[in-house]
């Protein structure tokens, strides 16, 4: 088959009709894959609620607005019976190494952190990615902010309490800094929301 | 040209990290651990070999003038079907990948063989072409990888074996180690290629 002459006419029929197929095929393909990517990122996030906070029967979900940003940090509460058992916050802080950690902070009613559990991350594999290791999350356990001076969450650099990962100080002090918007923002409250 | 020619010589002697240079933005942007640059690797080749097959196949439909587009608008959405895939089925080393993975559409390795290879020759041809050279250029990712996971983490895709205290040689796991550890792979390739 020759080649077909570059026509105007010619150049914008193919052009319309490759971009259709393209178009119609991309269609195809996301309504293919939109369940499995909704059904994924949900397994996500409720193994790590779950990860974060007692066991619970039921969730309660809503939103705050943190003091020093636009961005709602998501609430989710535990509730066993009429009790709340402790509550999950989707908190997150731009100051990561490469981008936005997105990190599931846990609290117990009477104020201290269960546990913690990275969401979602870009920190360089074998420094900040120790973030979410045991060794790390262990030093968040139990801790009460509350009772911290100044209530603030630091490094050891900064003159806080916290032992920084060591080659991945601007992790350490990132994650602490996604803790603190999540504590900061809960003791603004909203809780009756 | 036999078939078994097009195929192989995307593997060693015009590999296109270690002979042609191309595509390095990926290989030193992802490849910090084995399976990353395993992962990038197959997805890079799923639209090579898509691509190749598609541009060839059209070959003689497509006005000169426009080609550049219409090569462009067909790898574009074939990224974008291998990022909605991943996206859905293998969630862990998409998150990983992140902006890597759209960006495989301005990959030089996709555009040059549909450009110098999948417009001139056959489809079978350039469907083979394009399984040889991913398979290059995902062995090479993964090489470059596994070397710097090695050095730089001390684990084999993941698998830790120096003592979890311990830590590797940093410098590997940053970005001068992906250029450092590509250099040596090159020169020594080079060498190869020339007492061979």
């Amino acid at each position: 088959m020759a080649k077909k002459e570059s026509s105007l006419i010619n150049m914008i029929s193919t052009l319309v009709l490759i971009t259709l197929v393209a178009g119609v095929a991309l269609a195809g393909v996301y309504d293919l894959t939109k369940e499995p990517i909704a059904r994924s990122q949900k397994a996500k996030l409720e193994k790590a609620i779950k990860a974060v906070i007692p066991d619970f029967e039921e969730i309660r979900e809503y939103k705050v607005k943190p003091d020093d940003s636009d961005e709602e940090l998501v609430f989710y509460e535990g509730l066993k019976g009429d009790s709340i058992v402790g509550v999950a916050i989707q908190t997150y802080t731009d100051k990561g190494f490469s981008g936005r950690i997105s990190v599931m902070v846990g609290f117990l009613p009477d104020g201290s952190i269960l546990n913690t559990e990275v969401i979602k991350h870009q920190e360089t594999p074998g420094l900040g990615t120790k973030l979410m290791d045991e060794a790390w999350k262990i030093k968040f356990r139990g801790m009460n902010i509350a009772e911290l001076a100044g209530e603030a969450v630091k490094v050891t650099k900064d003159q806080g309490t916290v032992d920084a990962i060591t080659a991945a100080t601007i992790s350490s002090r990132a994650f602490c800094d996604a803790v603190q918007r999540a504590y900061n923002t809960k003791k603004k409250g909203g809780k009756n929301e | 040209m036999n078939k078994w020619t097009i195929f192989s010589r995307g593997i060693i002697r015009e590999n296109p990290v270690f002979a042609l240079l191309l595509g390095l933005c990926p290989t030193l942007g992802v490849t910090s651990s084995a399976i990353n640059g395993m992962g990038m690797g197959l997805a890079t080749m799923f639209v090579l070999i898509m691509s190749n097959m598609m541009i060839s196949l059209l070959k003689n439909v497509i006005p000169d003038k426009v080609r550049i587009p219409a090569f462009i608008v067909v790898i574009a959405s074939f990224v974008t079907m291998v990022d909605f895939i991943m996206a859905g089925f293998a969630p862990g080393i998409h998150e990983q990948l992140g902006l890597f993975i759209p960006l495989i559409v301005v990959n030089c390795v996709v555009l040059g063989r549909a450009e110098a290879f999948a417009n001139k020759n056959s489809v079978l041809s350039s469907t083979i072409d394009g399984a040889g050279m991913g398979l290059g250029f995902t062995l090479a990712l993964t090489l470059l990888g596994a070397i710097r996971e090695i050095l730089g983490s001390g684990a084999v895709f993941g698998m830790k074996f120096i003592p979890a205290s311990a830590d590797g040689i940093l410098v590997f796991i940053l970005a001068p180690g992906a250029f450092i550890t590509l250099g040596f792979l090159i020169a020594l390739i080079n060498h190869l290629r020339k007492t061979s």
